[in-house]
């Protein structure tokens, strides 16, 4: 359990990080002048996922964290989802009757 | 030189619980402001869902340049973030408080560019009220949504940094004190922790607010 | 030994250690905290109390002859706010919670006292926001603040009322974020979660809601500031804005807060019935579990309360049949205490009266919520005083009477002393036949079609409402007595020792009241909760 908390990541994996994170985003900002139709949406999407993870594990640790930590971690992004898809689940099948409204 | 700060509050049994506790406790935290703005991801999906031609266009005021500019400075002083917790982890004073000051500015900069994004907003009564136009926007009637969640959205994010900001200064005046090493730097990675959560959330904001329908294809 | 010693008050303990009114209202004991949020919450539930005096007065006549309409609008929504986010929602987590989880887990404290004082002050900041806007006029939108009205057309004050839910709910965020961290790291050498006692699962699986479901009323709730202080039409159909958004938002909080209020009253419950048993809980692990499905599935079902407001029918099914799934790890724990009970001793106590009352009522609060979750009947019965029922044999059946069934089972080992038990199980008796009194007309009225929030009704309602105002009255000296006779054995009670029910948690293994530091040795736990020995028995009086 003690090894956790003192672990020293290697500057060079944060220096590899930021790099990635920096190519990144100006890939996401000149992929979105290119028209992929409704695949602009997801690749940027998938790209800030990505991004976020590099963050969340490297520079937030979460990769050499304990299990508990990780569960903490997993739980929020999973109420996050039941939150956003629940109510979309009103919102996409919203008309399927015909009936305005419903 | 252990400070009063460092001492074991008298209600952990050792030093490991304790830096335990914080952890978990400030995960517990993040997790909190996830749901946070959770609430305003929510209001953002379902409009730009009903509103796809409006969002498009009104995405479309925003400033690409700065937008990606600021996203490489926030990116930036993550890094500078991380390197404060790595050189706080191994004990070297004076290269914590020079990462802490780097990420301060950073922040600064951040804020700076934010704000002359906001004053053009005001310039072009981009703000959602009695005044709201959107020249030249596809179903402006709905556009000013989109610039309510634009400015819920970023000023939440902006609370956030401006909070993180005095929170730096009162770790660079503790870590110019010396309170800070290897034994014990919990505050300075717990901050760490809050600030790179703030970064996330503007990694998702970029291309959120800035890159929808650059390219012109939902218009054409 | 056969005969217990006679029981003595610890000398130094966490209520004499020091006197002066800083080491109350800074401290950083749990115990003293714990106390500092009873008073508070006593406080708002008289308040509240009041504006439902206020309802059932004027309920009394079918004409609104009391109070005019904009009155009463503004009574039911002060009545709903005070009660839900300001004695509900903080009664037995922040009063009992605080006190009992660091001594039932042989912890010195809670793994964060600083932030435990923080929160106790942030919840009377919000409550001082909530107080000043009734004190200013109120505000008539119900606890509900569905928008537009709330953001457009209300003349209340919304603004500060908002505001004070946001700041309240802080402070609730804290409590759970500080029990969640205690519960997973303060616990005593040997205490694995399975030995746990079931309150301290209950109280985890509450503070599971209060951090995941609380951040999003907040946020909604200060959109809604926003939008009526600046007009950015968040909710606002004239913008393009969506209300039933306000509603999925508002609800997915406002939902599981309703088992925010009930787990832990599930968790008092857990005690009191196998302590008074002398046995251990039927299926341990059952209810334990069923405290996290709960919590789990209780954040799914937000969607029952959205069926006639133009959600669509799909969403609808998807919600109810959800909803129907909730039902079955209640039905657990019930089913679990009962056979708990099957060929235990059982002892008559007025914590027991307390626990029995829960499981009537809620099991009737529980069932009239299927009745609620069915679509078809739901159309009939929306906004109508079944709901009324319904949810108050939830919250005041359920959670009121976990609330003073814990505090009557703990009241020995908070202050020392015995409550009169005469007096006590009186009142309890009383609370019961009076709430039921008030309550149950209610599902008759409402069925036959009486409206909620409004004051005005036709005249062949009347008996039932005069039924309803009779047992709310019962009610009100049933809730005051307690107040009396529990304030009177603070000076005049029995000396009551370290464990006057022969229970087996370690709450009951220190003295009565608590020293500063709740154990002189860190306990090590070497067994499974609720082991009863002949130790435990010998102290049955």
């Amino acid at each position: 359990m003690a090894d956790h908390t003192h672990h020293i990541v290697p500057k060079r994996v944060y220096f590899a990080v930021f790099t990635a994170l920096i190519v990144l985003t100006w890939v996401t900002a000149w992929i979105s002048t290119v028209d992929l139709g409704r695949m602009n949406l997801v690749v940027a999407l998938s790209i800030a996922v990505f991004k976020a993870s590099l963050v969340v594990l490297f520079f937030m640790h979460i990769a050499y964290a304990t299990k508990l930590t990780k569960m903490i971690v997993f739980s929020g992004i999973y109420w996050l989802i039941l939150l956003l898809f629940i109510t979309m689940e009103d919102i996409w099948t919203r008309g399927w009757m015909g009936v305005p409204g419903r | 030189m252990a400070s009063q700060s460092t001492a074991l509050q008298h209600h952990f049994e050792n030093a490991e619980q304790q830096k335990d506790a914080s952890t978990i406790g400030m995960w517990v935290f993040l997790v909190t402001e996830i749901m946070f703005f959770g609430g305003l991801f929510l209001a953002y999906m379902v409009y730009r869902q009903a509103y796809p031609a409006a969002f498009a266009s009104a995405s479309n005021k925003t400033d690409l340049w700065l937008g990606a500019a600021n996203t490489t400075v926030l990116i930036c002083s993550s890094l500078t973030m991380a390197l404060a917790v790595h050189y706080a982890s191994i004990g070297k004073k004076n290269l914590i408080v020079l990462f802490l000051v780097l990420t301060l500015l950073l922040g600064g900069t951040f804020l700076g560019v934010k704000s002359v994004e906001y004053h053009d907003k005001w310039v072009h009564h981009e703000i959602p009220g009695a005044n709201f136009e959107c020249e030249g926007c596809a179903d402006a009637q709905h556009a000013s949504l989109f610039f309510a969640c634009y400015f819920g959205m970023t000023g939440l994010h902006a609370t956030h940094m401006i909070i993180g900001i005095f929170i730096i200064l009162y770790l660079i005046v503790k870590a110019r004190k010396g309170d800070y090493g290897p034994e014990w730097h919990t505050p300075v990675e717990m901050f760490g922790l809050y600030w790179h959560f703030v970064d996330i959330v503007w990694i998702f904001l970029f291309p959120l607010l800035y890159l929808i329908d650059r390219s012109g294809g939902l218009k054409g | 030994m056969i005969t217990a010693p006679s029981p003595v008050l610890t000398k130094k303990n966490y209520l004499n250690e020091a006197h002066s009114l800083k080491s109350w209202l800074l401290t950083k004991d749990h115990k003293r905290i714990g106390i500092l949020y009873l008073i508070s919450v006593t406080f708002f539930f008289m308040l509240g109390g009041l504006y439902a005096a206020m309802i059932r007065l004027e309920l009394m006549t079918p004409a609104g002859d009391l109070l005019e309409s904009n009155t009463y609008n503004k009574v039911f929504t002060m009545h709903g706010v005070l009660m839900v986010f300001l004695f509900l929602i903080p009664s037995i987590p922040a009063v009992l919670g605080n006190f009992l989880l660091p001594l039932m887990i042989g912890a010195k404290d809670v793994a964060f006292p600083r932030l435990n004082l923080l929160s106790y002050y942030v919840y009377l900041a919000g409550g001082l926001f909530i107080f000043t806007s009734l004190i200013l006029g109120g505000v008539d939108t119900g606890w509900t603040f569905y928008t537009p009205f709330s953001t457009s057309y209300s003349n209340g004050y919304v603004l500060t009322t908002g505001l004070g839910i946001f700041i309240a709910g802080f402070s609730s965020i804290l409590t759970g974020l500080n029990f969640i961290v205690t519960i997973h790291r303060m616990r005593a050498p040997g205490l694995t979660w399975f030995r746990l006692p079931l309150f301290v699962w209950a109280h985890y699986a509450t503070s599971m809601i209060q951090i995941l479901g609380t951040p999003v009323v907040a946020v909604t709730l200060f959109l809604v500031v926003l939008e009526r202080g600046l007009h950015i039409g968040f909710f606002d159909p004239a913008y393009g804005g969506d209300p039933v958004l306000f509603q999925h938002m508002f609800w997915f909080y406002s939902h599981p807060a309703v088992y925010i209020m009930i787990l832990p009253s599930m968790g008092v419950v857990s005690e009191i019935i196998s302590t008074f048993s002398s046995k251990k809980p039927f299926g341990y692990t059952f209810i334990a579990f069923s405290s996290l499905a709960i919590a789990v599935f209780g954040f799914l079902v937000w969607g029952h309360h959205l069926y006639v407001a133009s959600q669509s029918v799909y969403a609808g099914m998807v919600f109810s049949i959800l909803t129907y799934i909730v039902a079955i790890p209640s039905a657990i724990k019930i089913f679990n205490w009962l056979a708990t009970m099957y060929k235990g001793s059982v002892r008559i106590t007025t914590p027991m009266l307390y626990a029995f009352g829960f499981m009537g009522l809620f099991t009737i609060g529980g069932l009239t919520g299927l009745f609620l979750a069915s679509i078809g009947l739901d159309v009939h019965l929306t906004d109508t005083y079944f709901v009324v029922a319904h949810f108050h044999y939830v919250m005041v059946g359920g959670a009121i009477m976990g609330f003073l069934g814990g505090i009557h089972f703990w009241w020995p080992k908070i202050t020392g002393r015995m409550y009169p038990e005469g007096w006590s199980k009186l009142s309890a008796i009383m609370v019961f036949c009076g709430f039921n009194l008030t309550f149950f007309p209610q599902f008759l009225v409402g069925y036959m079609g009486m409206p909620r929030r409004y004051h005005v009704y036709p005249p062949e309602f009347q008996v039932f409402n005069v039924l309803s105002t009779a047992g709310a009255g019962l009610l009100g000296v049933g809730y005051f007595v307690p107040f009396i006779y529990l304030l009177w054995s603070l000076k005049y009670g029995k000396l009551a020792g370290d464990n006057p029910w022969g229970a087996t948690g370690l709450e009951w293994k220190t003295s009565s009241p608590p020293i500063h530091q709740n154990f002189e040795v860190t306990p090590v736990v070497t067994q499974e909760a609720y082991t009863y020995t002949t130790e435990e028995v010998a102290h049955i009086g």
